[in-house]
């Protein structure tokens, strides 16, 4: 059988806390788990107390404040802050989301931060995405097609076929949709998961590319594709509010089209 | 975990696709929509025998409609429930042999329940009691 619990090297300990500096007008707590490779040992809860009246809005801001300010050994990974580079991707408040767009407002009064569920975790809130950026370059994510470009400009589509790609294409690969999915945290290692089967799905659908039909030969299997049992997880998560789960839906009814 | 020379993008790509999986996602489909009048008749039809006894039973399954219908519930509930529970064990089990003699072992086990009952409503049906 799958391990349905976590082996005791994993088990959550309580960690240290760092108090509120003095005079603090709006102290907030935020509890971040904390796992050094270095320094080993099961991974622990710190807690941090911030005064959210000298602090950004977003979880991110409050992220960036304690690495500044009080504990620069916290880890985690940030760039554009404002939702397009997927690089904050956490589980925050149980729910996998981009630290960069989740407000403070709209979390509980304890801030509860963790990395991605499922992943093995290189430090603190950065998880090894190695086998989930190769899945995603399993499926040749880029345009396959014979015929060569036109010489003189790009290759054309209509706008009805530009905007099959919309809802698609917007996918930022932050994975909070694949290490949401149940399926995906069982069977992960063959499992495709939800983002990569929508960006499949993004490629099947291009109406510039020729390779359709390949792309859902490599895509008909038991595991890669049929491990979703359209648990939803995904839809619910998705950061960008995009819907991965339909996406995966369109891939099987093509898989059933193609047969008839 | 032993140390590997293997790359990400090989073991992404692990033994590939398989070139099947639409045939058994469909048939579920296809049986579980077919399931959905054929288990409301059967269940109508229970609540409607008063306090029936073995005679009475065997009277209403000899009836030829009743015995196809019910012939039919048989089929589809086992094909439904076997190809259900093999999707329920790829998910759970991941020892490849356990996964495998399970697979086998419900499949057969659901096919001996198929053919006893259906050979004991064709025999009601054919040839009475």
């Amino acid at each position: 059988m799958g391990p349905f619990a976590l082996p005791t090297s994993s088990k959550v300990t309580p960690g240290k806390l760092f108090p509120a500096p003095p005079g603090a007008r709006r102290p907030r707590r935020i509890e971040i788990y904390r796992w050094d490779p270095e320094a080993g040992g099961n991974p622990r809860l710190d807690t941090y107390e911030i005064d959210t009246d000298r602090c950004g809005p977003m979880v991110l801001d409050a992220l960036i404040k304690i690495k500044n300010e009080t504990d620069p050994t916290l880890t985690f990974r940030r760039s554009c802050r404002e939702g397009v580079c997927g690089s904050c991707a956490m589980n925050i408040d149980g729910t996998n989301t981009l630290a960069c767009t989740k407000a403070l407002d709209d979390c509980r009064a304890v801030v509860r931060v963790y990395p991605l569920p499922h992943l093995p975790v290189v430090k603190d809130l950065v998880p090894d995405l190695t086998h989930f950026y190769a899945q995603y370059a399993s499926i040749e994510p880029w345009i396959g097609a014979q015929t060569p470009p036109p010489a003189d400009r790009e290759r054309l589509q209509s706008r009805e076929e530009r905007e099959r790609l919309d809802g698609l294409y917007d996918c930022i690969l932050c994975a909070c949709c694949s290490t949401s999915c149940p399926s995906y945290w069982w069977n992960g290692d063959r499992y495709l998961g939800p983002a990569t089967l929508l960006q499949a799905y993004r490629w099947i659908v291009d109406s510039r590319d020729e390779t359709a039909g390949k792309r859902l030969d490599d895509l008909e299997d038991p595991f890669k594709l049929y491990r979703c049992h359209t648990i939803m997880n995904c839809t619910d998560t998705c950061p960008k509010g995009l819907n991965p789960a339909k996406a995966i839906a369109e891939i099987k009814k093509l898989l059933v089209e193609r047969q008839k | 975990m032993a140390r590997t020379y293997q790359t990400p993008l090989g073991r992404a790509r692990g033994l590939g696709a398989a070139g099947e999986g639409s045939h058994h996602w469909w048939r579920q489909r296809v049986t579980s929509v077919a399931l959905v009048p054929l288990s409301l008749w059967l269940a109508v039809a229970v609540a409607h025998w008063p306090d029936a006894g073995y005679a009475q039973v065997v009277a209403w399954i000899g009836i030829p409609w009743n015995a196809v219908l019910l012939l039919s519930c048989i089929l589809l509930t086992t094909l439904h429930a076997s190809l259900g529970i093999e999707v329920v064990i790829e998910d759970y089990v991941h020892l490849d042999w356990a996964k495998m003699l399970a697979v086998v072992a419900v499949k057969l086990i659901l096919a001996f329940v198929a053919l006893t009952a259906a050979f004991a409503t064709l025999r009601i049906a054919l040839v009475g009691g």
